[in-house]
């Protein structure tokens, strides 16, 4: 089957979809919680067709202040897989792994980029990894970009880029929470025929 | 795409490297706002509002349907941020010349503009004397 629109997938691909999400998480979630020492709890993986201009929106409004790390995917697989962390959540790894405070997203240092950089290169690297194991697909993936700002604006690239071919995007979205009510997302957003690809190599197309 | 008048605001939130353009018509009192996403249309996409060469023509027809003249109309424009530095498509900076592009096509002067560099920005426009203030995160407000 080719997924011409992504509106058209069955509830039983959105299924395998959300569980590969699943599997992708948890194993992100368990490296989160080593690197901080915590306990680390994952959502239900929420499988999203959003329109385009409403993709900020499942991020805490448009103007919600976060730091969006972004990724692009490459080989088998093809699209952006994004890292978008919370005022807090920046806090409570600045605190955890620098031990010290940060004072809001506009002021953040070098350094303070560099390990929400990295935190998010570990976290989307065991992401994949247990995808592409699951999967047998190849997947390579480009080294990470930064920006931090508003969601809307953060979002403004992901959103263009999928806004050339449709009006719809698929998110696979996962929060992560540790014990102290802080929140990350992880989204990714696979193209069409990538989709296509995830759904045969796993017998659901 | 919105279009007001009298004391009404109009608000486009956290413009990345879209690009929103405010166009008035200070004698009609007509005030409307596109929120551009890419360039050019592509066919076969019939979103008019998504793509900077169809949104500000319709923006400017619909306005037009509403008493204003193009002959009176200016135009602040904003956004068309670079957000990510690796980005190898330049999607900012393509927006930015395609409604500056369209803008003069249709005649339409630009009175003032705040475009680029790498943040997000937030436009209000207001109908009653065609203020724009922009709104970013580390910069304050902004009246252009």
């Amino acid at each position: 089957m080719a997924v011409k629109k992504i509106e058209n997938l069955s509830s039983y691909q959105l299924d395998v979809l959300r569980e590969v999400g699943n599997i992708g998480a948890g194993h992100a979630a368990t490296a989160l919680a080593t690197l901080l020492s915590d306990r680390v709890s994952m959502s239900v993986p929420k499988l999203e067709i959003v329109d385009i201009k409403d993709a900020a929106m499942v991020l805490g409004g448009p103007e919600n202040p976060v730091v969006g790390i972004l990724m692009t995917l490459s080989e088998d697989i093809k699209g952006i897989i994004m890292l978008v962390y919370e005022e807090k959540f920046l806090n409570v790894v600045i605190r955890t792994l620098l031990g010290k405070n940060i004072d809001g997203l506009n002021n953040l240092s070098e350094m303070d980029l560099s390990v929400f950089m990295e935190v998010g290169n570990i976290m989307v690297g065991t992401y994949l990894n247990a995808l592409s194991e699951l999967t047998k697909l190849n997947i390579g993936v480009s080294p990470p970009d930064i920006c931090a700002d508003m969601a809307g604006a953060v979002m403004s690239y992901p959103v263009s880029i999928f806004g050339m071919g449709g009006d719809k995007v698929l998110m696979i979205q996962e929060h992560f929470s540790g014990s102290e009510q802080i929140t990350s997302h992880l989204i990714m957003m696979p193209e069409n025929e990538s989709l296509e690809k995830i759904l045969r190599s796993l017998g659901a197309d | 795409m919105k279009i007001a008048s009298g004391d009404d605001v109009l608000i486009t939130y956290a413009l990345g490297s879209c690009v929103g353009t405010c166009i008035y018509d200070r004698g009609a009192n007509i005030i409307g706002l596109s929120h551009i996403l890419l360039p050019n249309k592509n066919a076969g996409d019939n979103n008019l509002y998504k793509f900077a060469d169809t949104a500000i023509k319709e923006l400017v027809r619909s306005m037009t349907a509403k008493g204003a003249l193009v002959s009176r109309m200016q135009a602040k424009i904003a956004g068309g941020a670079q957000m990510f530095t690796n980005a190898t498509i330049k999607i900012g900076e393509n927006n930015q010349k395609a409604v500056i592009e369209q803008l003069n096509k249709l005649g339409i002067r630009i009175i003032a503009a705040d475009l680029g560099e790498n943040y997000g920005r937030t436009m209000e426009c207001h109908a009653k004397d065609g203020r724009v203030i922009i709104k970013s995160f580390n910069r304050g407000l902004r009246d252009i």
